[in-house]
């Protein structure tokens, strides 16, 4: 039988992988933008806890951000793989339930890579916080606004303005990480191509796609940014 | 918490250690040679080599270091003429195949913060050794490099600290380090939780010993702007 060519196998025909290599890259994506949302939220309280926060809260989020910047994100994976399924197996055996429940790999591959962003994103906000002058904040209060109005007013637009150049390097790291989710098992991209390189003995031609559709999703989504980044610098003067 | 399997599992991955920092170290003395090679190139202002530079820069920027992995460690094999040849003794080896793959990527990375070094030499300086009669490539060795790396230290060490995690990805093609050698007890024991603070210290004291290695460097290498040593005093019973 001869070997499919490259061009085959990204297409829709009898030896093509194209559909399942598309939904992988769906799958890529979902993993990589929960993980990256959990990691907002996240960093937004981790950022609340360092700027604001008593001395135990501080430390708290240092411990959280030293921590977690400091260890490998595979070894984060693993302990939400292997530790989720220790506690939903200890759960499942208080009701009753018979031996071992695994604990769902996207879940955890999410967890994880949200946990790993979310160090990341404290330091964004926190930094940029600190960018927005305080005057504007005085002018705030000073036209009667409330805590609250002032935050949603002022405060958050001016953070997510300072904020969206950092956030866009958290969000290709976390790209990046999703493809270490494979080691759970989840069928995103690198996973779906382990499959077809053991399937087809073409390794390369499978290994060289899925690195060129991260790279097309890496540009694509920079692209995207860079475009939001100009919508919310509108207001301000360069040079 | 049982101190016991603490202090067992500490002692097997403390055996693992040295293969961690191997990678590590051999991946960054490798790579850095080759990004102070794209960054000159990227500098040189001939065309070819800069669009090259830029396009290697692009490619493994934006594809997650696991991929680049398995593409060299797995993909490689599908070429049966590359069996053939000498560098199959070298390519067969998980352990090189990680070193590789390692350095490859770390010297994308650092390619461009020595460039952002390069670039933060004052032309001053370089006019300044020109002046005094010295080479081209002295000038380079006495005068920019020296500048450019005390610059772009701060830059560097984050990548340092980021390859020291990106070693824990070998163990995914079966290289038995630090992280390696933690997911073999987990899944021996089931323990992902205890095996995760250990693995996690020792990862995290790994990366303490480094910041504090390179902020020694960098004291050592910006004498200009520490306060002089206290003067001797002449003679004590001037007074």
């Amino acid at each position: 039988m001869a070997q499919p060519t490259i061009w085959e196998l990204i297409g829709t025909g009898p030896n093509g992988w194209g559909i399942a290599l598309a939904i992988a890259a769906v799958m890529t994506i979902l993993i990589a933008l929960s993980g990256f949302v959990i990691g907002a939220v996240i960093g937004v309280f981790g950022a609340w806890a360092k700027v604001a926060g008593g001395p135990v809260t501080r430390s708290i989020a240092g411990f959280y951000t030293t921590v977690l910047r400091g260890i490998p994100d595979l070894l984060v994976i693993y302990l939400f793989y292997f530790g989720g399924s220790a506690v939903v197996t200890a759960i499942g055996k208080l009701f009753g339930a018979q031996g071992f429940i695994g604990f769902p790999g996207f879940l955890a591959g999410a967890l994880a890579v949200g946990i790993t962003s979310g160090a990341q994103q404290t330091e964004v906000f926190r930094g940029a916080f600190k960018a927005v002058p305080s005057g504007e904040l005085e002018a705030a209060t000073a036209c009667g606004m409330s805590r609250w109005l002032r935050f949603r007013r002022i405060l958050a637009p001016l953070t997510l303005r300072h904020a969206i150049p950092g956030m866009g390097n958290v969000w290709q790291v976390t790209l990046k990480e999703s493809a270490l989710v494979s080691v759970t098992g989840v069928v995103e991209l690198l996973r779906q191509s382990q499959i077809g390189a053991g399937s087809t003995g073409l390794p390369f031609d499978f290994y060289i796609i899925s690195a060129a559709i991260y790279l097309a999703i890496s540009t694509v989504s920079g692209g995207l940014l860079q475009f939001s980044e100009k919508r919310f610098t509108r207001g301000v003067r360069r040079g | 918490m049982d101190i016991l399997f603490l202090w067992e599992t500490f002692l097997s991955l403390i055996t693992a250690l040295p293969l961690t920092l191997q990678l590590a170290a051999s991946a960054i003395v490798l790579g850095a040679f080759l990004a102070l090679g794209l960054a000159l190139c990227r500098l040189s202002g001939i065309l070819p080599l800069d669009w090259f530079a830029r396009a290697y820069i692009f490619a493994f920027r934006g594809t997650p270091l696991l991929v680049q992995i398995f593409l060299i460690y797995y993909g490689l094999s599908q070429f049966r003429g590359l069996r053939q040849t000498i560098l199959w003794s070298v390519l067969r080896e998980p352990y090189w195949c990680a070193v590789i793959a390692l350095m490859l990527n770390t010297a994308a990375y650092s390619s461009e913060i020595i460039r952002g070094g390069l670039l933060s030499v004052p032309f001053g300086q370089v006019e300044a050794a020109r002046a005094c009669g010295m080479s081209r490539f002295m000038t380079f060795r006495r005068i920019t490099l020296p500048l450019a790396i005390r610059q772009a230290l701060p830059g560097y060490s984050n990548e340092m600290i980021s390859m020291v995690k990106a070693t824990s990805l070998a163990s995914i093609i079966t290289i038995m380090e630090v992280t390696g050698v933690a997911a073999r007890i987990i899944s021996e024991t089931y323990r992902a939780i205890e095996v995760f603070i250990v693995a996690g210290a020792i990862y995290l004291a790994i990366n303490f010993i480094l910041t504090q290695l390179v902020a020694f460097a960098e004291y050592r290498l910006s004498p200009h702007l520490r306060q002089p040593a206290a003067l001797p005093t002449t003679s004590t019973g001037a007074a």
